[in-house]
């Protein structure tokens, strides 16, 4: 702690989804951002933004920390006064490193001393003036060392992004990534948009993520509005969520397989990834979950007998999904590709601040729903899955124990669901109010920040998808590993491009 | 009229192959899968197509497919078709004209990868060079096996008799068709050296070399394949089933060994994951070693 600050002062706490008031938010010298940093890292708190914060004339650096030691959330601010310009933080603990250079892109503000500072995203107008390029890319030079250039444009049906691997004949020295060609202002929709609107666009922001973002969506609003969700409609949520996450992990196994060449794993998970997103089908009619959850509850009952249908689906699905993980996990030949590629250090993972699978494939037990549980996670406990190793195998494996869990945890909530009403109406949204909400997607925690002004009105959204934390988990992971194992690695995190972008 | 069922059947038969393995594949993933024509459709499509040529490629790109086929095709006219279908030409030390006429076939294809100029081409080129240079001993070791067994140079005379050579080196005859096996899934870019369906350009071998070839460029560029998957699978098949009948059931037997090779590389290409990278060379080095002790056993059993 530096001195002359009192603990006390240095930061407000609040449970996740809770709200305080802008001014009880401590607004600290910038002197103090370094210490703060410094405090949070040691402590192992999450980061879960660094955020710019424009009052009139006054500027400030917003920090919002978690802390899974005790489960509260916590914020704190810096006051930039004259020169735009502060201590980057990103020397000394890199999970901030990508934040700096957004709030650099974002308002021009520079964090002094960031090592790789140019902007998160790409901008074709920054391209197109001046001689230097406004998008540098960390180059090898040497005898034998290649670059080799992948994207925007892949051959398979994915995202775009650029990718950039410096190499040394099979071996990758450094890959470089650059997003942002998904960019869609997705946050100033959310900011200015009519509710209905903004509820469409917040269950866009990751297409494959749409409960995961609209839940911490509607979790942050309920908290500025101060509303109670209904205890059934807060099941149904669960159910929803697990449901996606069980979906897409399905598939990220099958695609595995797929990467690896291995045929049965790659044919059985992508058809069985169908059977989940059906199930979200039945409830709200929509594969991927959408327009089920609103804010206050949720839009779509799961009545007696969809009950019945969908645990009789499960039981069917269940032992199939069993066996062919046994054949897959059991395949030497597989295995041989899973283990030891991709690997990262659990220093690493810590040091970057990575989320979800990604982290707790690292031995990092990080995870919202145990650490900073919401909803019906409060009363429902999912034991966290946690493997050692850091590579493509352990990934592999923490996917598959979520799945288990995750699907037990489906048939509990199922099989006793809640009573009651499935809406509450939110009320007004509280004023000058903060409000943060954290949501384990089945990527890791997605952060929905928001901050009201005098009229209750939104003024600043800003979303934080798992994805902005961990793709640099995809640089490391394929550092001093062989070229042709990137799309494995790559695969194996399946990040989001418009997640990222926004 | 033996040649003219030799040329048919060297000709018309192979891209059959591709839709055997395609249709076992599909059965181990619960799928229908494509006709067993497939193939044949795919080339008449792509014979009526224009073919697309980027700027920064030569006549270089425009030789690649055209040497290769034509290579591969006279190779073709040096293999026998099982024991009924002599080679239409058999000299002394055809075999080693074989070989090398397949890998003229590879340097052409290799070379039009590098005309393209994209690194993605380029990496492809340079794995393909890798491996088949360590797929050539044991290609050339199985070969010097065969010859010493047979006391010839010329395929037809090799792959004549066999069941004489099984009685004498039994165990050799068994390690070389492993080795050859290997070499066959090596040299086709077939799982687990090589993954023929995947869409990841940097984990190809083969395919990324000819990602730039269109229309009946790429026609013959896989009815070249289909060839050389029936050209080596004629040298296993041969070695496998080494009985002895007369020309129609020598056909027959052949034809369906040729069958039972097709479906055996399906079920491998299902039941088994690709290699690391950084693999490939123990596999193949380990293939090397199955024909050098099966060149050692038979050079015993001869000279005892």
């Amino acid at each position: 702690m530096s001195a002359g600050i009192p603990k006390a002062a240095a930061e407000c706490a609040f449970p996740n989804g809770g709200a305080v008031s802008l001014e009880s938010v401590p607004a600290l010298p910038l002197s103090a951002l370094t210490a703060a940093a410094t405090e949070a890292r040691d402590r192992q708190k999450g980061l879960i933004a660094l955020l710019p914060l424009v009052e009139g004339a006054a500027s400030r650096l917003l920090l919002l920390l978690s802390d899974p030691s005790n489960g509260h959330l916590s914020a704190s601010s810096f006051r930039l006064e004259g020169a735009k310009e502060w201590p980057s933080i990103t020397p000394f603990w890199s999970a901030a490193h990508l934040f700096e250079r957004e709030i650099f892109e974002r308002t021009g503000w520079k964090p002094i001393g960031h090592p790789w500072l140019k902007a998160v995203r790409r901008h074709r107008e920054l391209e197109a003036d001046g001689d230097a390029p406004a998008h540098p890319f960390l180059r090898a030079e040497g005898e034998g060392v290649h670059e080799v250039a992948v994207g925007p444009i892949h051959a398979g049906i994915i995202e775009p992004g650029h990718f950039r691997l410096q190499c040394f004949g099979e071996e990758v020295l450094h890959l470089e990534i650059q997003l942002g060609y998904q960019h869609r202002a997705a946050e100033h929709l959310l900011e200015t948009g009519t509710p209905a609107r903004r509820l469409a666009v917040a269950e866009s922001i990751a297409g494959d993520s749409a409960v995961g973002h609209v839940l911490a969506y509607c979790t942050a609003l309920e908290g500025l509005a101060g509303t109670k969700v209904p205890l059934r409609a807060q099941a149904i949520r669960g159910v929803a969520l697990e449901l996606e996450r069980i979906a897409n992990h399905v598939g990220d196994l099958g695609a595995l397989c797929n990467d690896v060449g291995f045929l049965p794993g790659a044919a059985y998970f992508g058809r069985m990834r169908g059977n989940f997103l059906n199930l979200l089908l039945e409830i709200s009619g929509s594969r991927f979950g959408r327009s089920l959850i609103v804010p206050g509850g949720v839009r779509f009952d799961i009545p007696p007998d969809l009950q019945a249908r969908l645990l009789g689906t499960l039981d069917r699905d269940e032992p199939q999904l069993e066996d062919m993980a046994k054949l897959v996990f059991s395949t030497p030949s597989v295995l041989s590709r899973f283990e030891g590629t991709g690997t990262i250090k659990s220093a690493a993972a810590v040091e970057f601040g990575f989320v979800g699978p990604t982290a707790r494939a690292c031995g990092v037990p990080r995870d919202v729903r145990s650490d900073h549980p919401s909803g019906v996670f409060q009363f429902s406990h999912i034991p966290v899955a946690v493997a050692e190793g850091g590579d493509v195998m352990a990934r592999a494996t923490v996917r598959w124990l979520e799945v288990l869990r995750s699907l037990r945890f489906v048939r509990e909530q199922l099989e006793s669901l809640p009573a009651g009403a499935l809406r509450r109406e939110p009320g007004a949204p509280r004023r000058s109010a903060l409000t943060v909400a954290l949501v384990e997607g089945w990527r890791g925690a997605i952060a929905h920040v928001v901050i009201t002004d005098e009229q209750g009105a939104v003024a600043r959204h800003k979303v934080i998808d798992p994805s902005f934390h961990n793709w640099f988990a995809v640089t490391l992971a394929v550092r001093r590993a062989q070229v042709s194992d990137f799309p494995l690695c790559n695969k194996s995190f399946n990040l989001s491009y418009a997640g990222h972008d926004l | 009229m033996r040649a003219a069922l030799h040329l048919l059947l060297f000709l018309v038969f192979p891209p059959l192959l591709m839709g055997v393995i395609n249709r076992v594949k599909a059965a181990f993933a619960g799928r229908r899968g494509p006709p067993v024509l497939q193939l044949y459709f795919d080339l008449w499509k792509l014979l009526r197509k224009g073919a697309v040529y980027s700027t920064t490629t030569t006549w270089i790109f425009r030789a690649g497919p055209v040497v290769s086929l034509a290579a591969t095709l006279v190779a073709g006219l040096l293999m026998p078709l099982g024991g009924g279908l002599p080679a239409p030409f058999a000299f002394p030390g055809d075999v080693i004209l074989f070989a090398y006429l397949l890998a003229t076939a590879r340097f052409a294809t290799v070379l039009a990868a590098l005309d393209t100029g994209s690194s993605f081409e380029g990496m492809g080129a340079s794995r393909e060079v890798t491996f088949s240079a360590l797929a050539e001993p044991a290609l050339f070791l199985s070969i010097a096996a065969l010859a010493l067994a047979r006391q010839s140079i010329s395929w037809t005379s090799i792959l004549s008799g066999q069941m004489a050579a099984w009685h004498l080196f039994g165990p050799a005859m068994a390690m070389l068709i492993g080795a050859l096996v290997l070499v066959a899934l090596a040299e086709n870019s077939r799982i687990p050296f090589d993954d023929p369906t995947t869409h990841l350009e940097l984990t190809m071998v083969h395919e990324v070399m000819i990602l730039d070839h269109s229309g009946p460029d790429l026609a013959m560029i896989l009815y070249g394949a289909s060839l050389k998957l029936f050209l080596l699978g004629a040298i296993v098949v041969r070695l496998a089933f080494p009985f002895e009948a007369s020309v129609p059931g020598h056909v027959a037997l052949f034809v369906a060994g040729l069958l039972v090779y097709a479906v055996v590389m399906g079920v491998i290409e299902s039941t088994f994951a690709r290699l690391r990278m950084d693999r490939i060379p123990q596999i193949l080095i380990a293939a090397s070693v199955f024909a050098a002790l099966a060149v050692a056993v038979i050079l015993v059993r001869v000279n005892a």
